[in-house]
């Protein structure tokens, strides 16, 4: 449905994006993730055609976006990180003028418009000034105006930004739901809503893919050879004399977690995946395995070690503390 | 077609939703009622050839704070993001706007339409000269709205807009002065470049097809330029 080949955006002498490719099926959410500045949004406004690409080209539904730019736009619907919506307009209003502007016939339009605002939930403020609407309804809004005219790609930049939780749950849920059918690229910066979200990640850093592949296989990428936690019930000393004879295990370190409860930190050697070995050397010795876990959890650590560490968590400013939250919460 | 209506229709729907349109048509026609009422107690003439040329003047100062918002302001919200991105082309855009704002314009020409309205009731009007005269307002009026369109395009601040299309229609009007106070040939330059110019004729009853040709391609023209400004910025 989308297809994105070599493509490099810069700015004057600045890069935006170099050397990009990546695809998207229909039936397929792909997560685009990046520290900030890394270069989401300008991939996205290229793929919209908001931007033409210095190289490479871009294809949607088999549309170049520079050569045959209105079929192409004809295919997607796109949610800007900033909803663009008109304060002066009522929901329902602008939504009838949205549904002009993307060709949804005369006939269908108030059909199309209706189920928008019931997708959405949007029937109790469809008659109020979009001005006088909270943040989240405005995103809501917003996600509205992308899918009216039913696209086959959505494109959505950062849909949970600055909602609240009990939101950022609902928007995931619906983005979720309209990616059973269709193709989308959603970006963000947190790491959590891409990791329950998307089947596929594109990680960027400075402009460049630095990994794109399966949510699963990243993410078993990552507990080969990384620090794993353990808790194990029994006595310290026992247990330190057990993974002392697990192969490929270079070091540990052991503390007390309460009445016969030991946790452990553990660094394999690089490559190599200790769980299952683990598993059966102190179930033999009798001390049952009661958690595993890789030290850093999921993503965010396949994330730290391919852009460096730049984890937008770690970053001052007020979308960071946003990530922040969403990280350490889980 | 449809969906140059629908830009068009929002945007007029935004003018009259507005204070901002209200506002502007009171000052106009209180100014230009003045005009009219004071030059023909003070003449007894029946016609309106200088209400017209005060009509336009005074619209120089109205149509960048018309046109301002058209273009800046959907940058400034991001709702351009919307536009360029949909299945419309930039020219599709800049006229179903541009459109909205002659309507608006318009509707200020027809509140004036009292004007002759009196002078048929007390006197003889000359219908085809006051019929050339507002065909004169009107293709003047809607190259400064094209102006203002133009400037609005350039920038993403409605400050800035209303200031740049201020600034190139007063200087049109020293153009104006220039083209009457000099001779020879710089004053045939002068006032072919002129806008006000061109409609003198068309405000005396004198239909001159290469006035008409000026006015209407010097607005054409800027409307062509601001669809480059705005596509040359999806390569910036």
């Amino acid at each position: 449905m989308l297809e994105v080949t070599a493509v490099t955006k810069l700015y004057g002498r600045a890069t935006g994006v170099r050397d990009v490719s990546f695809g998207v099926a229909p039936g397929e959410i792909v997560g685009l993730l990046g520290p900030n500045g890394a270069g989401k949004t300008t991939i996205m406004r290229v793929v919209t055609g908001f931007l033409t690409a210095t190289a490479g080209t871009v294809k949607v539904a088999g549309f170049d976006v520079v050569d045959q730019p209105l079929q192409a736009r004809r295919h997607l619907g796109y949610l800007p990180e900033q909803p663009p919506v008109y304060p002066d307009m009522t929901v329902a209003s602008y939504l009838d003028f949205v549904a002009q502007v993307r060709e949804v016939p005369a006939r269908e339009r108030r059909a199309r418009i209706g189920s928008a605002i019931e997708q959405l939930d949007l029937s109790s403020v469809s008659g109020r000034l979009i001005g006088n609407l909270s943040k989240g309804y405005r995103q809501r809004v917003g996600l509205a105006q992308a899918l009216v005219h039913d696209p086959p790609l959505l494109v959505l930049d950062e849909p949970s930004s600055s909602l609240d939780p009990g939101q950022t749950v609902e928007m995931r849920n619906i983005v979720r739901r309209l990616g059973e059918t269709r193709a989308v690229l959603l970006s963000s910066h947190i790491l959590a809503e891409v990791e329950r979200i998307c089947a596929r990640v594109v990680i960027l850093k400075q402009g460049r893919v630095v990994a794109a592949d399966r949510m699963d296989r990243l993410t078993r990428l990552l507990a080969v050879g990384t620090k794993l936690r353990i808790q194990v019930r029994g006595k310290r000393r026992d247990v330190d004399s057990v993974l002392a004879k697990v192969p490929k295990l270079e070091s540990w370190e052991l503390e007390d977690a309460g009445e016969d409860v030991v946790v452990g930190h553990l660094h394999p050697s690089s490559g190599a995946d200790i769980r299952e070995t683990l598993f059966f050397r102190l179930a033999e010795a009798g001390y049952p395995l009661l958690e595993v876990r890789p030290e850093v959890p999921g993503l965010e650590s396949v994330f730290m070690e391919l852009t460096g560490g730049a984890m937008p968590a770690h970053k001052p400013g007020k979308s960071a503390s946003r990530s922040g939250v969403e990280v350490r919460g889980r | 077609m449809t969906k140059v209506w629908a830009v068009y229709w929002r945007e007029v729907q935004a003018y009259f939703l507005s204070p901002v349109a209200y506002v502007f048509m009171a000052v106009f026609l209180l100014l230009t009622g003045w005009f009219f009422a004071a030059r023909l107690f003070a003449t007894q003439y029946i016609e309106m050839q200088v209400v017209f040329a005060n009509m336009t003047f005074m619209f120089v100062f109205i149509a960048p704070l018309l046109t301002m918002r058209l273009l800046a302001e959907e940058r400034r919200m991001g709702t351009d993001e919307f536009l360029l991105t949909a299945p419309l082309t930039v020219g599709q855009i800049v006229v179903g706007k541009f459109l909205a704002a002659v309507t608006v314009y318009l509707a200020f020409l027809a509140v004036t339409g009292v004007y002759p309205w009196l002078l048929y009731r007390y006197g003889f009007p000359d219908w085809v000269t006051i019929g050339t005269g507002y065909l004169g307002v009107i293709l003047v009026g809607a190259a400064y709205l094209a102006v203002g369109v133009l400037a609005s395009s350039l920038t993403n601040s409605q400050m800035v807009a209303g200031l740049l299309g201020f600034g190139v229609l007063l200087l049109s009007l020293v153009v104006d002065r220039a083209a009457v106070v000099s001779t020879g040939l710089l004053a045939k330059v002068l006032q072919a470049i002129s806008i006000s110019a061109r409609a003198n004729g068309l405000y005396m009853g004198v239909l001159n097809v290469a006035d008409l040709f000026y006015l209407i391609s010097f607005t054409g023209g800027l409307l062509f330029l601001t669809v480059r400004v705005m596509e040359r910025r999806r390569w910036l």
